[in-house]
């Protein structure tokens, strides 16, 4: 299907196209009145946009707000129900993805399919609407990462690629297609802060040579380093324009909440016993892309939340797997849980010496996705310590049950039906306030938590950490892995650094700097000469 | 647009599309439409066979309902496609998929007729229990084979339990045909009848319905039981639903196969037995016409739920049924049956597509829009 001019509705107002009279070159993309409706909700109500020639422009908002389902339409994965998206002047009817693509449109999803089996050569190849060989591509994708800072093996398969690499090939595929507007749905939540400061880089590049770019975040800072403009929508309607420049983090946050958010509070506080303990933890991994774990050693005390930070993909998984005792270790000893040998374990068990741990997957890990919110509160608080009496003698009791999910719903704020709603059902948002909230309140002695606020509204974020820190408080011992740095800067009492399956030592976060962890993040452990010394990072 | 996708869409103006939720109304309506479609296919067949389609469907559907007689047939073919497909449900809906409930039927027929071959006299009243649980055994130990290698090699227990049937198959026809051939029995292929203490009683005066019909219906409230109101069959709801969950709980991924296979294999030998020691009443070569396969479709027409599947059997019992009797009455051939069930399984598949998804007119505006470029 080709893209023709619009024709002039008869019902619509001549405004609608535009007047081609007007002085200067037309903006790259404007959008009329954009409203989607879905069956139980409006996803956008009536939005308008304009993204000049080169320009930086965010899309700012809370979960659910509307961003991604915009940015559908604009990429033709949608259509709207009314409204009129008008691309250099011309009004068109964007009918699929590669329409778009003809246009000169490129997006990096927030949620992205590769193919498994296929390597990432291939996988691109299959995205790119002209068909070229996989063979081919490869000198061209290892040009394109090395020059944008996002290194990528174009031969190796994506089965065991963790969620960043995937966003790496994902943002390579889009630059190789050079597009005129380039979509970006949070793209730097995977990234170190030096490859953060190199992704603005190019962007800025991009900006230069033309490229206008749509810039979907909910990180403020990074919105006000990087983008000339900033559309904030809220509960799916436009919520205010802004110079982001010219705002603070706090007006930001205003006018996507719609109301002022308090900051938490970490006070001092003397740590107590140790209750979590790596010591010269190794694993072998069977996965041939997975990361092997080497002599890690780490203390977690009571009353403290240490911090584990690092690029996607450095052994974070391994770790939290074998925390978790959803893989065991090769001897007992690696791992102890409130001074127990732990490490051959199961995950039950753990739980029953007092372990509380919400992975990094909500729906089918966390939370099994067609269950109720109240079977879900039976999934793991059958075998906590905490005597919540969910089973006894090997029944279910289910009014326990749904009471201690009622509890929880309340306690942590979290929008749904009721406990009967299907976990499925809720946002990605609410589903980990849930599972935050059902793991604080079986009173864990220890609590190990993977990228608690991920994709989590301001909102939402600011209820977990204050949920986190109250634990620590009450004398739990906390770990916490998270790929936003700002977070554990916010949290931590120390931060240790994840690379290449390898644990450098925890330090105090008040002597951190942001780029000394970035230097861990990034360095290579074939010179083993880490020293954690400040480099100069010009921002 | 292309003048050949508007063309489409004038023909044709809707799209499937995914519900926000699935639709519980559907789930249930699912299996009536697919026996109404599966009715309306056999009306068809019979027009194209040249019967009176009036006349085939009364033979077909409502004669085997007409006496006392043909409802305790009813039950009594019921009787192991529910106990077969109450236990696989188990495991299906655990992730366990046990296809060889064929082979566990056997086996389980093979165990309590040794049983009641070589200890039916000397048990006494003892006999029948003693049967029962022997014939569970066998159908367990014949699941814990693909039990043992999936839980130990990962090898698929799809493959591996249907292949048992097979070999099952083999046992009994080398049973029968040797070492446990009645001396006096003519050369026939079978054992010795059964004595009288170890055949089942009959349920109804006149009809040759057993208890094993009312054991089915009690294990199908116990079923239900298990998979609503204890942690095991929570355990094993969420190992089927979502492994990682399972996995993440500390739920043993070994004991989820083996507890799914062992009731599926129990179940199976108990529906073996039951039907050697009930209509049979000695052992042949062949002790059921593949229910222990029909029974696959019953867990799934009764959406692998109790009650449902208590439904189902009954269903599929009247195919068995009324298949007889087209053979009987209108000389049909006896394949007959299996186009039956195979078309309700076909057509419950189609419509078990629309509990996830819907079919919608395509709106005027978002075609307005669409088409605002053509």
């Amino acid at each position: 299907m080709a893209v023709r001019p619009a024709r002039k509705l008869n019902e619509r107002p001549a405004p609608m196209t535009p007047d081609p009279a007007a002085p200067g070159p037309a903006p790259r993309l404007q959008l009329r009145g954009i409203t989607k409706r879905y069956p139980a909700v409006v996803a956008n109500d009536h939005i308008d946009l304009t993204v000049g020639l080169g320009e930086i422009h965010a899309l700012l908002g809370e979960n659910g707000a509307g961003k991604s389902t915009l940015m559908k339409i604009v990429y033709g994965v949608t259509r709207p129900d009314e409204g009129v998206i008008v691309w250099e002047g011309r009004a068109v009817a964007i009918a699929s993805p590669a329409e778009a693509r003809k246009l000169g449109i490129g997006m990096v999803f927030q949620h992205f399919s590769l193919f498994e089996t296929l390597t990432v050569a291939e996988n691109i190849a299959l995205a790119m609407d002209d068909k070229i060989k996989p063979a081919l591509l490869v000198p061209r994708i290892r040009e394109v990462s090395e020059k944008y800072g996002l290194p990528v093996d174009p031969d190796r398969l994506t089965h065991s690629m963790s969620v960043g690499e995937r966003q790496r090939v994902e943002i390579v595929r889009c630059l190789l297609q050079s597009p005129r507007l380039l979509i970006m749905d949070e793209p730097t939540s995977v990234l170190t802060p030096q490859a953060v400061l190199k992704l603005f880089e190019t962007l800025r590049r991009l900006s230069r040579e033309g490229v206008s770019i749509l810039y979907i975040s909910h990180k403020l800072d990074e919105i006000r380093a990087l983008c000339d403009t900033a559309t904030v929508l809220r509960g799916g309607r436009l919520s205010g324009t802004a110079v982001p420049r010219d705002e603070s983090n706090a007006s930001l946050a205003r006018l996507m909440v719609g109301s002022d958010l308090t900051a938490c509070q970490l006070l001092p506080r003397e740590p107590g016993e140790i209750e979590l303990e790596l010591i010269n933890l190794s694993l072998t991994t069977r996965d041939p892309f997975g990361t092997q774990l080497r002599d890690l050693n780490l203390r977690v005390r009571e009353g403290e939340i240490v911090g584990i930070a690092g690029v996607s993909g450095n052994g974070q998984k391994e770790l939290l797997a074998a925390l978790s005792g959803e893989t065991l270790s090769d001897s007992a000893g690696m791992v102890r849980l409130c001074g127990q040998p732990a490490g051959r374990l199961d995950p039950a068990q753990r739980r029953g010496l007092g372990l509380g741990f919400v992975p990094e997957e909500r729906l089918g890990r966390g939370a099994v996705p067609s269950m109720s919110l109240a079977d879900n509160a039976l999934l793991t608080g059958a075998a906590s310590s905490s005597g919540t009496d969910m089973v006894r003698h090997g029944l279910l009791r289910k009014r326990a049950t749904r009471a201690f999910a009622r509890a929880t719903i309340a306690r942590f704020k979290v929008k749904c039906g009721s406990e009967l709603s299907a976990a499925s059902s809720l946002s990605g948002g609410n589903l980990q306030k849930f599972i935050v909230g059902r793991e604080v309140r079986l009173a864990p002695k220890v609590m190990v938590v993977a990228q608690p606020t991920w994709g989590v509204d301001v909102g939402a974020a600011l209820l977990i950490r204050q949920a986190l820190i109250d634990l620590r408080d009450q004398g739990v011992a906390l770990l916490v892995i998270s790929e936003e740095l700002d977070e554990l800067f916010m949290i931590c009492d120390r931060i240790a650094v994840i690379n290449q399956g390898r644990l450098s030592p925890t330090l105090p976060s008040a002597e951190l700097s942001i780029e000394q962890i970035g230097v861990l993040m990034a360095a290579s452990h074939a010179d083993e000469t880490v020293t954690g010394e400040p480099v100069d990072v010009a921002v | 647009m292309s003048l050949s996708s508007q063309v489409l869409q004038a023909l044709w103006p809707f799209r499937l599309e995914q519900r926000p939720v699935p639709s519980s109304l559907m789930r249930l309506a699912s299996p009536l439409i697919a026996a109404t479609a599966m009715a309306l296919t056999g009306l068809i067949v019979f027009l194209i066979l040249g019967e009176d389609p009036m006349t085939a469907f009364q033979v077909f559907f409502l004669k085997p309902l007409s006496t006392t007689y043909d409802l305790g047939e009813l039950g009594l073919k019921a009787t192991p496609l529910m106990l077969c497909a109450l236990g696989l449900a188990l495991g299906f809906r655990a992730n366990v998929w046990n296809i060889g409930a064929e082979g566990q039927l056997t086996l389980g027929a093979i165990a309590g007729s040794g049983i009641a071959l070589f200890w039916g006299e000397a048990l006494g009243s003892l006999a029948l229990p003693v049967m029962m649980i022997a014939g569970m055994l066998g159908g367990m130990a014949w699941a814990a084979i693909p039990a043992f290698l999936r839980s130990r090699f990962h090898t698929n227990e799809i493959l591996v339990s249907l292949m048992l049937v097979y070999i099952a198959q083999q046992l009994l026809g080398y049973l029968v045909h040797g070492p446990w051939r009645d001396p006096d029995g003519n050369n026939f292929p079978q054992s010795k009848v059964f004595v009288e203490n170890a055949i089942l009683p009959m349920l109804v005066e006149g009809t040759r319905v057993t208890v094993a019909f009312i054991i089915g219906l009690l294990l199908a409230v116990a079923s239900w039981v298990f998979s609503t109101q204890t942690f095991a069959g929570y355990r094993m709801l969420v190992a089927g639903l979502a492994p990682a969950a399972a996995a993440y709980a500390g739920f043993s991924e070994r004991r989820n196969i083996w507890l799914a296979l062992l009731i599926g294999g129990g179940m199976a030998g108990l529906a073996g037995i039951s039907e050697v020691a009930g209509p049979i009443g000695l052992l042949q070569p062949v002790v059921s016409p593949g229910y222990g396969f029909a029974a696959i479709i019953v867990a799934f027409v009764g959406r692998l739920h109790p009650f449902g599947i208590v439904l189902a059997s009954l269903l599929m019992s009247l195919l068995y049924l009324g298949g007889e009797a087209a053979q009987i009455d209108l000389q049909l051939p006896s394949s007959i049956t299996g186009l039956f069930q195979g078309s309700l399984l076909f057509y419950l598949l189609a419509a078990d597509l629309f509990i996830t998804f819907r079919l919608r007119r395509v709106r005027r505006e978002s075609r307005a829009v669409a088409s605002a470029a053509s």
